[in-house]
């Protein structure tokens, strides 16, 4: 069973693609730092220099070198999107198998608790938040993304749970004296990997947006450097009107790159899981 | 064997749940030790709700059902397990019977796992043969296929071969032929017939098909917006039908050497199923007065042939004990 998804997983291109550029990222968080001696805070060089030999992305207003920021700036991105994601594909789908499983009043319960954080203004309380904690780790950052972003995954998964479970095959494991925990776990979820991995897929991604969005309006860590604080910086001290261009694209191309690859890989991971898409 | 006491299922429905549908309304029969039994009715007739309802699916609002003197809805944990060992269902939809993402023997698997995890994987793969064996299936070519690789007939028998692992006692079969083609449809009829004949199987035969219900069963029993019109041994029901809606039935079985006749019994327009009095005189051909007003009880019209309809009083079988 396994080898099987193997091989087929092997053998798909979009998989190969999207896994490559999500792997070189992730390799280069861990090698990149080991490539440069400078420290990302450091004012190390000649103000505004384009990307040379010495500095291979070049220099800030400041003179700091952009790529050992940008090296350091990946792990914070990775951290928050696999945390945050998550988190919210945890909360989500367990709320959602629950909801569209049990039904009657704990589904309504959970389907008020669903609407209730969908309409929390998520700003208004983070500027809250920002009030009470005066230093911010990109931990609390990625719980913080992880507790407000699950809504819409657990009405995605109630609503596919709610459609699976009127299956016959899932009577058929209620008549074979199964649990209702092993049918969600066995026999529904399985039907919906591929969809959630999808949606763990763009949780990591929008964790990562809303980490590089919280951090560029100053609501972010107050720690350490990310991609996002690396635009919001460049925006900042204007490297847009500066024509800067070394300042601000390797993070937001490293970000776009990041969450497109992730959807790639998720499309490749549909062919593999569903054996109808299969060729034969 | 079974036996459903005033059985009753409402269904919430609508906004808020403010209004009720009565799919099935008060039914009672037995299904005896070794014994097919044919539930037949038009869809939204409630024959597949009593179905689920016996497999423990779906809870009755009132009433009873009994396995073995055992009222079921009081089954819990290993006592149900054991109820599941004996009973078993078959349904409508075999595509739709397995997990598609899955090999379809996923289905003996699980049964091994669930109900026997002591069994050694050597034992257990000749038990699953000898089962494929006695549905008519070549274990090689239906194992470590995915369903959607086999015909509706396979995977059909592989549901009753699954069922035959667990030495039921009791199976429900929700017009598990109807999504068949012709030529496999037999097969799988005659495979429950030689079920019932040599593991003395009885089998609840739900059907919307006559000529399918006379095939194999022993007693018929004829059910009308959730109602039971007519029951009773076979021949008889088909024989001399006395509820109109049986009759009805029974003269809209397209013939191969007649053609179609218009207007004797027919199909009057349906109408939402009446609160009060006969569930079937809107569409009744000789509706009589009190039939709105009130609703008949089923009366014994001969030995073992019980129907529900105003008429029995008055015409052909004036003598007749009143039941229930």
């Amino acid at each position: 069973m396994k080898n099987e998804f193997l091989y087929f997983a092997l053998r798909n291109r979009k998989l190969r693609l999207g896994l490559s550029v999500v792997l070189f990222f992730l390799l280069l968080t861990f090698v990149g730092p080991l490539l440069t001696d400078y420290d990302p805070w450091g004012y190390i060089g000649a103000p505004a220099q384009p990307p040379s030999a010495e500095h291979w992305f070049g220099t800030t207003t400041f003179g700091q070198d952009v790529f050992s920021q940008f090296v350091h700036g990946l792990g914070p991105a990775f951290l928050v999107g696999a945390l945050g994601g998550g988190l919210a594909t945890l909360i989500g789908t367990a709320i959602g198998f629950v909801a569209g499983y049990r039904g009657g009043w704990i589904d309504e319960i959970l389907n008020m608790l669903t609407n209730i954080v969908i309409v929390i203004p998520t700003f208004a309380v983070l500027l809250i938040i920002a009030a009470y904690l005066e230093v911010r780790s990109f931990f609390i950052e990625a719980v913080f993304i992880g507790c407000t972003a699950w809504p819409w995954t657990a009405r995605a998964v109630r609503a596919q749970t709610l459609s699976l479970r009127a299956r016959e095959f899932v009577d058929l494991a209620r008549i074979s004296g199964m649990r209702a925990s092993k049918i969600v776990a066995f026999e529904v979820a399985p039907n919906m990997m591929s969809y959630l991995v999808m949606v763990f897929i763009l949780q990591f991604g929008g964790a990562i947006l809303n980490a590089a969005t919280l951090d560029f309006i100053g609501l972010g860590p107050t720690t350490g450097i990310s991609l996002g604080l690396m635009m919001n910086y460049a925006v900042l001290w204007g490297a847009l009107q500066l024509g800067m261009w070394w300042w601000f694209v390797p993070p937001g191309l490293a970000i776009a790159l990041i969450v497109g690859a992730l959807y790639i890989t998720n499309v490749g991971l549909d062919e593999v899981f569903n054996p109808k898409l299969r060729e034969k | 064997m079974v036996e459903l006491e005033r059985v009753t299922k409402v269904y919430r429905v609508g906004t808020f749940g403010g209004r009720a549908l009565k799919a099935v309304d008060e039914v009672s029969f037995e299904i005896a030790d070794g014994e097919v039994v044919s539930l037949i009715g038009e869809s939204g007739s409630g024959k597949t709700t009593i179905g689920r309802m016996i497999l423990r699916l779906i809870p009755p609002t009132s009433g009873r059902i009994l396995f073995s003197g055992m009222d079921i809805s009081t089954l819990k944990g290993k006592a149900l397990k054991d109820y599941y060992r004996s009973v078993q269902g078959v349904f409508q939809d075999p595509f739709s019977s397995y997990n598609p993402i899955f090999k379809a023997d996923r289905v003996f698997r699980v049964v091994r796992q669930e109900f026997f995890p002591n069994v050694e994987e050597g034992e257990w793969g000749k038990r699953v043969e000898g089962a494929l064996r006695a549905v008519g299936l070549a274990p090689g070519e239906v194992l470590g296929k995915y369903p959607h690789q086999l015909s509706g007939g396979q995977l059909q028998r592989l549901l009753i071969a699954r069922a035959l692992l667990l030495d039921i006692r009791f199976l429900v079969a929700d017009e598990v032929i109807s999504m068949l083609d012709a030529s496999t449809r037999i097969d799988v009829l005659n495979l429950l017939a030689e079920l019932k004949g040599e593991r003395g199987l009885s089998i609840l035969f739900i059907t919307h098909d006559l000529a399918l219900g006379h095939y194999l069963s022993d007693r018929a029993v004829i059910l009308y917006r959730g109602c039971v019109v007519e029951r009773g041994p076979i021949d008889r029901v088909f024989g001399k039908p006395y509820h109109p809606y049986t009759r009805m039935l029974l003269s809209s079985v397209p013939r191969l050497d007649r053609k179609w006749e218009e207007g004797k019994v027919g199909l009057k327009g349906q109408q939402a199923a009446p609160t009060k009095g006969c569930v079937y005189h809107a569409r009744c051909p000789f509706p009589y007065e009190s039939c709105k007003g009130e609703r008949p009880h089923l009366v014994e019209v001969e030995p073992g042939h019980l129907v529900a309809c105003h008429r029995i009083g008055e015409t052909e079988v004036g003598k007749c004990r009143r039941q229930g």
